[in-house]
Parts: structure tokens; sequence; C-alpha cells
């Protein structure tokens, strides 16, 4: 049996297959599905300091080899969060890593993760620092969309908690790379790549968006090239583990990430279609490494073999 | 919420064949489904085995047959094109049983009445089915004769159907709604409740109606789906107590619960 076991920060995994934030519920939907002991994390839905209803409906909609969602963080907030969801996450015995947002004021991850900080059975906490669907935010900039403000967030963030740190980075900047390096530097543990591309979809016949907020998220399949590509990119400049995602939907997706320089990987959208996706990667990665003679899955992070 | 243990299975085709001009009727068996489906439930099916399409397709479980489970569906879209060329033998991926079907009554009414809008008689038929031991009014609607379907399966269980076409090619003349006004107003005995599906402005209407004669009614509404498990929040529906899912708290909700 291959060594399946990563580290992010003070986090140990005994595996690299996590399921992405807002693709899994609180993890109960799955229970009836897939052994939920057998995932490497589970990372919870997006939780606010407020309770927050969502965007209005149509929230999703197909695209070709993709989903585009605009749910708009609909969550129960963190204080319901840590009183009803917490006690159930935590009977799977998996790593729970809850992602935070805030709404407006920045302010509000210090916050939340002042709240969750005391918490032992919250293992690391993810900075979603890259939703594209908040509507306080419509046409504002995203924290990750600013090298800066980033190093700001997470450094504050960092001074607050001894817990892991992921932070979450967006696609939708020139250059991915800037970002990761000023999570990196803020002190960030590891960097989740990445959220969802911004998109559109135009029904003609009415026309009209055919998702209520216009333009929303776009995730899948079709996203998967870009994806690996922003973990490769990102992968040659930070030193920090990189958890791969983005059309991660069975072992040969997954493996892409690794190639590319990922720690671990997220599964999001493929959760939606075929339920037992992570575990059926989980045991499809640990075959390949099997077959290919690796003993170890790091041994994949740096064997990409470009030009020649 | 009854509990509901989910499954995943593959589904061996039975039969899938044309029964209207856009109609289709599949049989597949679902061993794991066998006593665990209540009327108002549904699947979903992965019609291709790649990402196109990428997500699951949501069908009301139309009637159970021992093991075997049978859908309605209409041809609308690339998904319902592809599950309608699947053969006897082959396999399909699904998942069910889904959401939360109708309620019951305890003990069976005086009468019932079921208002259907087009493929909406899709879940009503196994309602019937269950409900039979009571009086029922079946109600279908559709904008022409062509599209009425369903009629002799009400009949066969006992229950009374009385049709509406929009071009008055068959039945009353006008939607199924007037049809459903009219005929509470001349009946000597009233519905203990009202159970519709179909479109989504048909059933703004039913709950109207239902709402000013004073009858209960249960609606099961139709919605895009990413997952149909409760877990991406996508097919959000606004009622009285906030946004709900209707894959998980619904389809069927009370008529009065939702913001049209």
């Amino acid at each position: 049996m291959a060594n399946l076991n990563i580290s992010i920060g003070k986090l140990k995994l005994k595996n690299p297959v996590m399921v992405a934030s807002g693709t899994f519920g609180y993890a109960e939907e799955f229970s009836d599905f897939i052994d939920l002991k057998k995932l490497g994390a589970i990372v919870t839905k997006t939780i606010t300091l407020r309770p927050r209803q969502g965007n209005a409906a149509p929230r999703t909609c197909e695209t070709p080899a993709g989903l585009l969602n605009s749910i708009g963080l609909e969550n129960p907030g963190v204080d319901k969060f840590i009183k009803d969801k917490l006690p159930v996450l935590k009977e799977y015995h998996v790593p729970i890593i809850v992602s935070i947002a805030s709404e407006r004021d920045p302010e509000e991850f210090v916050e939340l993760t002042h709240r969750l900080d005391r918490i032992k059975e919250v293992a690391a906490i993810e900075l979603n620092i890259s939703c594209p669907n908040i509507r306080e935010k419509k046409g504002k900039r995203l924290i990750s969309q600013d090298a800066l403000a980033t190093h700001g967030l997470v450094k504050a963030v960092r001074k607050i908690t001894n817990k892991t740190l992921i932070t979450k980075l967006t696609p939708n900047v020139t250059d991915i790379t800037e970002i990761a390096l000023a999570a990196e530097s803020a002190g960030s543990d590891g960097l989740a790549l990445i959220n969802t591309l911004a998109g559109m979809i135009i029904d003609i016949e009415k026309r009209r968006p055919k998702i209520a907020m216009a333009s929303g998220g776009l995730s899948g399949p079709a996203i998967r090239p870009v994806a690996v590509r922003m973990v490769w990119e990102v992968h040659q400049k930070v030193k920090i583990p990189l958890i791969g995602m983005g059309g991660v939907s069975d072992t040969r997706s997954a493996l892409e990430f690794f190639l590319a320089g990922a720690t671990a990987v997220a599964v999001g959208t493929a959760n939606f279609i075929n339920p037992k996706t992570s575990v059926e990667i989980i045991a499809g990665i640990g075959k390949y490494l099997c077959k290919t003679n690796l003993k170890d899955i790091k041994a994949l992070q740096n064997s990409l073999k470009i030009n020649g | 919420m009854p509990s509901n243990k989910l499954f995943q299975f593959k589904a061996k085709v039975i039969a899938n064949k044309r029964v209207g001009k856009n109609y289709f009727h599949c049989i597949f068996s679902a061993h794991s489904l066998r006593q665990a489906v209540r009327p108002g439930q549904f699947v979903e099916i992965k019609v291709s085995a790649g990402p196109e399409p990428l997500l699951r397709r949501p069908f009301s479980i139309h009637r159970m047959k021992g093991a075997n489970v049978e859908i309605l569906y209409e041809l609308v879209g690339k998904g319902t094109e592809l599950l309608s060329q699947k053969g006897a033998g082959e396999y399909l991926d699904v998942i069910g049983p889904l959401g939360n079907g109708f309620t019951l009554p305890l003990t069976p009414y005086p009468l019932s009445l079921l208002v259907a809008g087009g493929m909406g008689v899709a879940p009503l038929v196994y309602l019937a089915e269950i409900l039979k031991r009571s009086k029922i009014l079946v109600l279908i609607g559709a904008q022409s004769k062509s599209g009425i379907i369903c009629e002799k399966e009400f009949k066969d269980l006992g229950c009374s159907v009385k049709i509406a076409t929009d071009d008055g090619s068959c039945g009353f003349r006008g939607k199924v709604t007037e049809l459903l006004s009219n005929i509470l107003v001349t009946m000597d005995c009233r519905p203990a409740t009202i159970y519709a599906c179909g479109p989504r402005p048909m059933l703004k209407a039913v709950a109207e109606i239902a709402q000013k004669e004073n009858i209960p009614a249960q609606i099961s509404l139709e919605e895009h789906m990413a997952c149909g498990i409760g877990a991406c929040l996508g097919c959000a529906v606004n009622t009285r107590a906030g946004y709900k899912r209707v894959c998980k708290d619904g389809p069927v909700f009370g008529a009065e619960e939702i913001i049209w």
C-alpha cells in the first residue's frame, strides 16, 4: 500500500482527497452513499457571521460540461453552525475544515476565526476570499483579486489563530501567482485553487440570463484545464501546499492536479453527479501508485516532464 | 420529515417506449427501492457516461410494480433525448428515492381531487394507486388532445377523469384550473384535499383557488436541479419560511407555503 498521508500546516490527513466547500452540504446529505470516515477532510459550506438566505432563484444552470451557480452563500450563520451542524460533523471522525467568508467588512473574517479558534473539532479554517456571488459585493473587487488586500486579510487572521489556515483563491485575475505569494507571505499554511470562474449564460428566447443574478461561477470539467494550469503556475512560485480543484471528477483528473504540483485535491461539482466520486478517487489513486511502483503520493508532485 | 434512506444503483431497463407524440414511458428494475417509495418522490438518472450532459435528470416516480420503477417523461432536451435511446437490457445510473412525497391521509378521504397539467400526470398515477380506497376525481389539462396522457391508467384505477384542453380538441375548452373552479362550484361533495402537479402558472392558479375555497392543497413543484439530494442549494423556492430546497424539502409543498 502506497503512503497517501499528507500535511498542510499542522493539519495531517490520511489521504489527499477532500470535498470542496459548497458541494457537500454539511456532509449528512452524503452519509447514505459513502463511508464518510474514508475522506481526507470535509470542507464545509461557507459560513458567515450572520445567517444568509442566499440569492434569488434560479440559482444554477447546466453548461457544456459545467455548472454555473449563484447560490449566494446561503448558510445558517456561525452560531447555528456551531450549535447544530458541527456536533453532527464531528461524529464522522474526519478532519473538518470550516470555510468562512465576510459579507460587508473583512473584519468579519477575524471575528469568525475568533469564534472557531476555540473549538477543537475545527481542524482548519479556509478563508473564502473568492466567492463571486455575494450581492453586497457585486461590482466590487474580491479580496483575492487584490494582492495587498489578500496579504492584509490573511495576516490579520493569522495573528489570532494557530489553526491551519487555507486561503481559497479566485481564477478571475491576471496573475494568480501574485495573489498566491501574497497569501503565503502573510502566513497562510496552504492555498485552495481554484474557486469558480465568473461566467454567464443567456436564454435567447427569453433574452434573459439563465440565472437570476445574471452572472455566476462556473465549475465542473469545463474549467479543469484552467485549474490545472493555475496549480502548475502557482506550484512553481510558492512553497506551501496546494489543494487543487476545478473539475476533479475521477481518478485521472485528480492525478492531473498532483502532477501539476498539488499536495491534495478537492472534489466539487462531481459530488452532485456521483456522490461516490471522492471515495472512488481515493481507491483509484492507491491503485495508480501501486501500478506505477510509487510508494508515496508526494512522489508525483515534482514528476511532471516539461519540454521532453 | 420521515426518514428516507437513499440508494445509488445500476438499474436495468426493461422497456422504454414512446407513448404519445413526445412522451416516453420507461420501466427499470430497482430492487433497492422496493417498499421504500412514497408517491410524489422522484429519482435522478445519469443518462450519459461522460460529462455531456453533466448533471443527472430528475423524474417523478410514475408507478411501482414489485421491484420495477416506471417513469414517464417528455422529450424536452438533450438529457431526455439520450434517455429515450436506451433500450431494454441497457443500464441506468439511478439515485433515489428522493424528496418528501405527498402527505397521505391516515384514513381514506371521502373524495380526493387530483389536478394535472401535461406531464404533471406522472406522479399522480402512483398517488391514485395508493389513494384508491377513496373516491378520486382527476382533472387533466393540456394544450390539445395529443398532450393528454394517462386517462386510461386513472380510469383503470377506478378514478373519474375530466379533461380540459386549451383548443377544445378534447373535453372542456380552456385551462384545467378553470375546469377546477367550475367543478368546485357545482360539486355536492367537497374534496378533502387537492393534489396537483404541472407547470408553475397552473400550480399558482390551483393554490389561489384552493385558498379561496378553503380546501387544503398539496402541489408538486418541478425545478432544474444540480444535485437532487439537498447539498447544492440550487433548486431554491421562496416560501413563507424563507428559501427551501425543492429536491429535499419538496418537491411537494403545501400550496399556502409558496410565495409565487
